[in-house]
């Protein structure tokens, strides 16, 4: 999608270049200076180690400055000195609390590179385990986004769910959360005896879990103040600054890339994009919500109609991509998430990549935020919902 | 034993009404115990009942069931070091905390656990009780800024701001229920803390529904406007954890932070007394104009040995659950201990109640009556300490500018509209 021309982008991209000036307060009102706060890196809301310099008057914010690099470990300089397989599970360690749709983007990169495809036994258990896992990012967001807004006690629910979804997982492929689940070429492991009765157990007991949490949140009165009207973006200043995901379709863009340019088996699954109207942090809320409910028709439709099969596509020892260059990118939780492969040829990659959806998604918060309160921040960080694993990579 | 110590067990005033100053001495000794233990007791439920809303156990380590788990905070907090950040300034930031403590303990000198079970019958106790506590926002303004930080200094101008504006509406919720003690035939009401109610006492009626729903709307506001005077949640802004770390609080450590924890406690149970004393009828039980036979009296006296007596049973159920394994051994004798403490205490106020059945001036029969008014009280209290975590568990944060019109726009108007037609409807009926 190209950056559309009208007035509005223009104004975005204008506020989101412009800098703090941290130095002279603009325009003093009376005797009263601005505030220049330092959120973070370590405080309870921003979600790991992100810094937000808060410039503010009173508690109205003036404007924000992030400063990102806390976690930074240099992931991409790693996948240049490792082969293609050995760079697998370092992909798990960018989103961690979405391991699973890492290394599908990931493994279907470089699957795309290779020009081989993976077995439709494969694709199936990818969908699902994708699935299940963008259910626990939902969750781990739903429960930290509460709790910065004041709401403690859903954050306990959505773990003791998610632990549901983690033990799956874990006898899935002996891990909890940095999972390694997929290989290039297919999966590595065949389900486990009982993997598809797990599953649907999951299905039948997690429906009623969302409304439990709508039940506490979606009409509660505080909870609608704290998010309706807050942190407002349009469509149209999503799609300039290149913000994916939830966020997007809460501000009413139709764009998920399952169903625009599918990829796994999801072409073969009946499933919504919900959206919102508004693009507040109230919408996003609902979204999330409803991507949840898709997600258990995906999962449940993927797990009905699994094939038999071999896991494994005919892919060689040593995995040695011709020449060439591939971008790929699948719709993570938390939006568009992209590998960019450059191969030279031999068993490492030349160059990679990562195109990381919280990494974008956060250049919207200055916007965001603007002339808001102090609590609206914390609020605003919750709704965008980062993982600084993957925005400092 | 000396005249002064035995009279005013048959005196029907408060010791500091009849100058018994030993005895008003004793109450302020026990009360300030009391308080403490209460907060302790509060602390050790609000993590326990806290924590199985949200489907956790919540201490469980330090004693059978965590119940040591407050007196090894405590013990800990005290033997913290005592941190003073180098730009505070040093003897403002030792003196906020006790403001704040000095404030909230004061209030309980006009808190009447019976007719004659209080440290003073002031004649403007709830004028008093509101300008005292009022003076708690001192100290944490005083915290914030001499903290010499950004985010205490935010949270400090939040919860003054908020506090301030709270007043308003809780001091209009107040003389509603003020006026209502008027309506005797002498047409003058009172402003003391017992004369308000004994005035209930008189009418036949708790003021919360005196005028259905007048005194339901007094009572509505008062109960929403205290959370917010207390700084809790949902309006916890003022140490909004999320967004301000800390709040006021953030530069303190140890003896000092639990200082303002006890406060803020103690600061609860005071508001939650007023609110009682105000619209519960005090110390009184339950339909006293219903139920007025002996009998019944008889029977509601049974009730602070029976919630003893079912404390005990809990406690000893909690016995008989425990693991068999040796490893628990202690903490099996430990918590027989207590429920065996329990079930002896149970027994005396049983023991009590039946002894002093007949309305008599005995002894016995005052002990029963006393009794009787501390546990009401206490109960009624208790009911809305499990208010306040019940909210805490359950409802998100308000905004400051939320909090604000809620206070303003919402309670004030209401508040005042309720205080007119309190006062018309009273003119009216007298």
């Amino acid at each position: 999608m190209s950056a559309g021309t009208n007035d509005s982008t223009n104004d975005v991209s204008n506020r989101a270049l412009s800098n703090l000036d941290l130095e002279t307060p603009e325009k003093p009102y009376l005797d009263s200076n601005e505030l220049i706060i330092n959120m973070g890196p370590q405080h309870p809301a921003t979600h790991g180690v992100l810094r937000v310099i808060l410039k503010l008057d009173g508690e109205k914010v003036l404007g924000t400055e992030c400063v990102i690099g806390y976690l930074h470990r240099g992931v991409e300089k790693i996948a240049e000195n490792r082969t293609y397989t050995m760079f697998n599970p370092y992909v798990d360690r960018m989103d961690y609390v979405a391991a699973v749709s890492n290394g599908l983007g990931y493994c279907e990169a470089v699957e795309k590179l290779m020009n081989v495809e993976a077995p439709a036994r494969a694709k199936y258990i990818r969908v699902i385990l994708t699935e299940l896992n963008r259910i626990a990012s939902h969750q781990l967001w739903l429960g930290t986004h509460a709790l910065d807004i004041g709401a403690m006690t859903p954050l306990f629910y959505t773990f003791r769910d998610r632990e549901e979804i983690l033990k799956i997982f874990e006898k899935y492929c002996g891990a909890r959360l940095t999972t390694h689940a997929f290989r290039i070429g297919g999966c590595q492991y065949e389900t486990y005896a009982g993997f598809e009765k797990d599953v649907k157990n999951f299905l039948t007991f997690f429906a009623p879990k969302i409304d439990e949490y709508e039940a506490l949140l979606t009409t509660n009165r505080i909870w609608m103040e704290r998010t309706k009207n807050v942190g407002v973006i349009s469509g149209a200043d999503c799609i300039a600054l290149g913000v994916t995901g939830p966020v997007l379709r809460a501000s009413g863009v139709q764009w998920d890339l399952r169903k625009a340019q599918p990829y796994a088996a999801y072409s073969e699954f009946d499933f919504e994009i919900p959206t919102g109207t508004n693009g507040d942090t109230y919408d996003r809320y609902l979204v999330r919500m409803a991507e949840m409910r898709q997600s258990l028709r995906i999962v449940e439709q993927a797990v009905n109609g699994i094939p038999e099969g071999p896991i494994m596509g005919k892919v060689p020892k040593v995995i040695k991509p011709p020449v060439g260059e591939i971008y790929h990118s699948i719709e993570a939780p938390k939006g568009e998430l992209g590998y960019f492969i450059v191969s030279d040829g031999s068993t490492q990659p030349y160059r990679l990549r990562v195109r990381p959806p919280s990494f974008v998604n956060l250049q919207a918060l200055d916007i965001m935020v603007r002339g808001l309160l102090v609590a609206d921040v914390v609020a605003v960080i919750g709704t965008l919902d980062i993982v600084l694993g993957e925005v400092d990579r | 034993m000396p005249n002064f110590i035995m009279s005013y067990l048959g005196s029907t005033v408060t010791p500091g009404e009849a100058g018994n100053q030993f005895w008003a001495l004793m109450y302020v000794l026990i009360i300030f115990a009391g308080v403490s233990v209460a907060v302790i007791c509060m602390n050790w439920i609000e993590r326990k009942a806290l924590a199985h809303f949200q489907v956790r156990l919540g201490p469980m380590r330090v004693g059978p069931h965590g119940l040591l788990q407050p007196i090894a905070d405590a013990l800990k907090l005290m033997l913290k070091e005592d941190i003073i950040p180098a730009e505070a300034d040093q003897f403002v930031f030792w003196v906020a905390p006790l403001i704040g403590l000095l404030t909230a303990f004061t209030v309980y000198t006009v808190i009447p656990f019976g007719p004659s079970q209080a440290v003073s019958d002031m004649n403007i106790g709830i004028l008093f009780m509101l300008g005292v506590s009022s003076l708690g926002v001192l100290g944490i303004v005083v915290a914030g800024w001499a903290s010499n930080s950004h985010y205490p200094l935010i949270g400090a101008l939040r919860s003054s701001a908020q506090m301030v504006s709270y007043e308003v509406a809780m001091g209009l919720a107040v003389v509603s229920a003020i006026l209502m003690t008027s309506l005797n035939e002498k047409g003058t009401g009172t402003l003391s803390m017992i004369g308000i109610v004994q005035a209930q006492q008189q009418q036949g009626v708790w003021f919360i529904f005196k005028f259905f729903p007048l005194g339901l709307i007094a009572f509505v506001i008062f109960a929403i406007a205290m959370i917010a005077e207390t700084n809790r949640a949902p309006f916890d802004l003022a140490e909004a954890e999320s967004e301000l770390t800390a709040g006021y609080h953030t530069e303190y450590s140890g003896l000092r932070w639990s200082l303002f924890m006890l406060a803020e406690y103690a600061a609860m149970i005071a508001v939650s007394s007023i609110a009682v004393t105000l619209w519960l009828g005090g110390w009184m039980r339950p339909f006293p104009n219903l139920l007025r036979a002996p009998a019944w009296d008889f029977i509601f006296s049974l009730f602070p040995g029976l919630t003893f007596l079912g404390l005990a049973a809990i406690t000893f159920l909690g016995v008989a659950r425990m693991p068999a394994h040796s490893f628990f051994k202690i903490q099996r004798i430990g918590l027989a201990v207590f429920a065996a403490l329990l079930g002896f205490l149970a027994l005396l106020l049983l023991v009590i109640a039946i002894a002093g059945r007949s309305a008599d001036t005995s002894l016995a029969a005052r002990f029963r009556e006393g009794i009787d008014y501390v546990y009401w009280f206490v109960f009624k209290v208790a009911v809305f300490m499990y208010l306040f975590i019940w909210y805490r568990a359950t409802w998100p944060r308000y905004r400051f500018d939320q909090l604000m019109r809620v206070g303003w726009k919402v309670l004030l108007p209401i508040s005042l509209g309720v205080l007119m037609v309190t006062a018309i409807v009273g003119v009216i009926v007298s």
